[in-house]
């Protein structure tokens, strides 16, 4: 079976544009997969995602959707994909029912079946009784699901959000969050952009990272939060001995971590070590360190590495 | 290959998409009966818009200046055929340009249309088509109008094959010319732009002059056979007035192809430029 979404050599340049705005890219999306595209702005993943929705023509290179050209078959390739924009692109003119009814026509399903479809899915996104209201008056929590639930009217086997909980109250964002969920449950893929770490590391199964059209790595967020050197931390507090200072006791620490600092802002010694590995194992052997020196341990905070750290690792802490 | 692609929390299936291509009529038909079904709604609204510029002209020119004798009753044998045809035009090109300007620059609307299983230039045609009826509801309107403003109507059943032929032709060049212009100025000058053209336009279409009686004053002749506008005019005029001087109608119907032939291409380059990256 074809894989849900198939990129390969992707080149992407504007008229008059002196570098690439995707680079080369290739990577692959299985079926029932939730894909998350990370980048900072200008990384590429708009218009990676504008070649693989049809929106945007590539360059060079191949990208297929649901086993379909997306260059040579747009056509056909929008039957098989649908989009949720960032911004609500809703239509102004219809109520919210409207706006799935006439969405499904485009895509050819019966009357009876849209019907049925769109009080189906109102319901199913929280806005069963709001069907007739103007989507003027919909809230932006409510546009979001709105606009899911149309991108689900014409059953498509590839969903692409962009940014899809971004401007959401919290209780949307775990709302839209379980939806996305459920599409993967049902077998739909979903490739989403997003810069809230959080939101991939609670969502995707494999992550890509993306800067300056090319991707920098691409893994499960587990595995590339593991591949991250000297970002877990061990923040240990101590009582050292009083003959003792606190440079000794430190540099008593440093073999045992890649880098050892003191932490300014504490009333006693409190220091943080950043180290490779698992941090938890290495809470006895510092113990001991201590103990050696007539020291003593009387805190311990563990920090694993973020997919975020994985992200400022990789893509710099410039402003874009 | 299981169709049954949206969730069990998220039920929809049966039946749902086709593997194979999907019915480009059906998804053409969808949209224009989008257009329609809001229009619909809306059709007073839409007729006070377009049509009170037309009964004014009308009014005044047809009806004041003749009553104070500053016109005679021929002049508005001359108007009649012109305001008619400026309806249809001025419809049409404003039906395409400000909607799309509005889609593509702000709400961004037309993005599940263009993300519709069809190809993007009939999205492109589907506007023009819509664009069309507009026009076409607009004129038929004025010759009611025209009746109750002026007391006669110099139309009898015999003309209306010519007419609606003319009116339809110079609807879609005035589409067109709508979409050329909704898609390749900058969203920020649109307001200008439409200034600049509208008003131009509205007067050097001979709507309210034969323009064969331009003879006198060449320049301005010359500006007129620039728009296409004055071949509706024209061509309008020669059916409902043959006794008025008048462009042949065949003439008529080769420039305005010419321009259809001309601005169709524009729109549609235009158009693309705004779907596609």
């Amino acid at each position: 079976m074809d894989a849900a979404v198939r990129v390969t050599d992707l080149v992407k340049r504007y008229p008059g544009r002196p570098v690439n705005a995707v680079d080369g890219i290739s990577f692959t999306v299985e079926r029932g997969e939730v894909f998350g595209l990370l980048g900072p702005n200008g990384a590429g993943k708009t218009t990676t995602i504008g070649v693989l929705t049809t929106r945007v023509l590539p360059t060079s290179g191949a990208a297929s959707v649901a086993g379909v050209d997306v260059a040579a078959d747009p056509v056909t390739a929008r039957s098989r994909l649908s989009v949720v924009p960032q911004r609500p692109n809703l239509d102004r003119a219809l109520t919210a029912r409207q706006n799935l009814v006439f969405h499904a026509a485009y895509h050819g399903v019966g009357r009876a079946e849209r019907n049925r479809r769109a009080d189906a899915l109102l319901e199913q996104l929280g806005l069963g009784g709001r069907g007739g209201d103007k989507v003027d008056d919909y809230s932006g929590g409510m546009a979001q699901r709105l606009l899911i639930a149309r991108a689900l009217m014409h059953a498509p086997q590839v969903v692409f959000l962009d940014e899809p909980s971004t401007g959401l109250d919290p209780q949307a964002r775990l709302f839209v969050w379980d939806r996305i969920r459920e599409l993967r449950a049902g077998g739909v893929t979903v490739v989403l952009t997003t810069h809230d770490m959080d939101e991939a590391a609670a969502l995707a199964d494999r992550v890509g990272i993306m800067d300056h059209g090319r991707l920098l790595a691409l893994d499960t967020p587990a595995a590339l939060t593991r591949s991250l050197p000297g970002s877990a931390t061990l923040d240990i507090d101590l009582e050292r001995a009083p003959e003792d200072t606190d440079e000794a006791v430190l540099d008593a620490l440093a073999p045992l971590a890649e880098r050892v600092e003191q932490v300014a802002d504490s009333s006693g010694l409190r220091a943080r070590l950043y180290l490779s590995g698992d941090a938890a194992a290495l809470v006895g052997p510092v113990s001991e360190a201590l103990g050696a020196r007539g020291a003593r341990l009387t805190g311990v905070r563990i920090g694993e590495p973020s997919l975020e750290d994985v992200f400022l690792n990789l893509t710099g802490r410039e402003l874009r | 290959m299981s169709t049954d692609t949206v969730a069990p929390g998220l039920v929809v299936q049966a039946g749902a998409a086709a593997a194979g291509r999907p019915d480009v009529g059906r998804a053409f038909r969808a949209l224009l009966w989008r257009d329609v079904f809001v229009t619909g709604r809306e059709l007073v609204p839409f007729l006070l818009q377009v049509v009170l510029q037309p009964v004014f002209l009308l009014f005044v020119f047809g009806k004041v200046l003749v009553e104070l004798g500053f016109a005679t009753d021929q002049y508005a044998d001359v108007l009649l055929p012109g305001v008619i045809a400026l309806t249809a035009f001025l419809t049409a090109l404003q039906n395409t340009a400000f909607p799309l300007v509005i889609d593509f620059s702000f709400t961004k609307e037309i993005e599940d249309r263009l993300l519709a299983p069809l190809p993007t230039a009939l999205v492109a045609v589907e506007k023009v088509v819509f664009a069309l009826l507009r026009a076409l509801i607009a004129a038929a309107v004025m010759f009611p109008i025209s009746w109750w403003v002026l007391g006669t109507l110099p139309v009898e059943w015999g003309d209306l094959p010519v007419l609606a032929a003319f009116l339809v032709l110079g609807s879609l060049v005035g589409a067109v010319m709508g979409m050329t212009l909704g898609t390749f100025v900058k969203p920020n000058r649109i307001n200008i732009v439409f200034a600049v053209v509208l008003t131009p336009l509205l007067f050097t279409g001979s709507t309210q002059f034969p323009w064969q009686s331009l003879d006198t004053l060449r320049w301005f002749q010359v500006v007129c056979a620039l728009n296409p506008l004055t071949y509706v005019s024209e061509a309008l005029r020669a059916e409902m007035a043959p006794e008025v001087p008048h462009l042949p109608p065949w003439l008529c119907a080769l420039a305005l192809t010419g321009f259809l032939a001309l601005f169709g291409v524009t729109s549609l380059i235009g158009f693309r430029r705004r779907a596609l990256d």
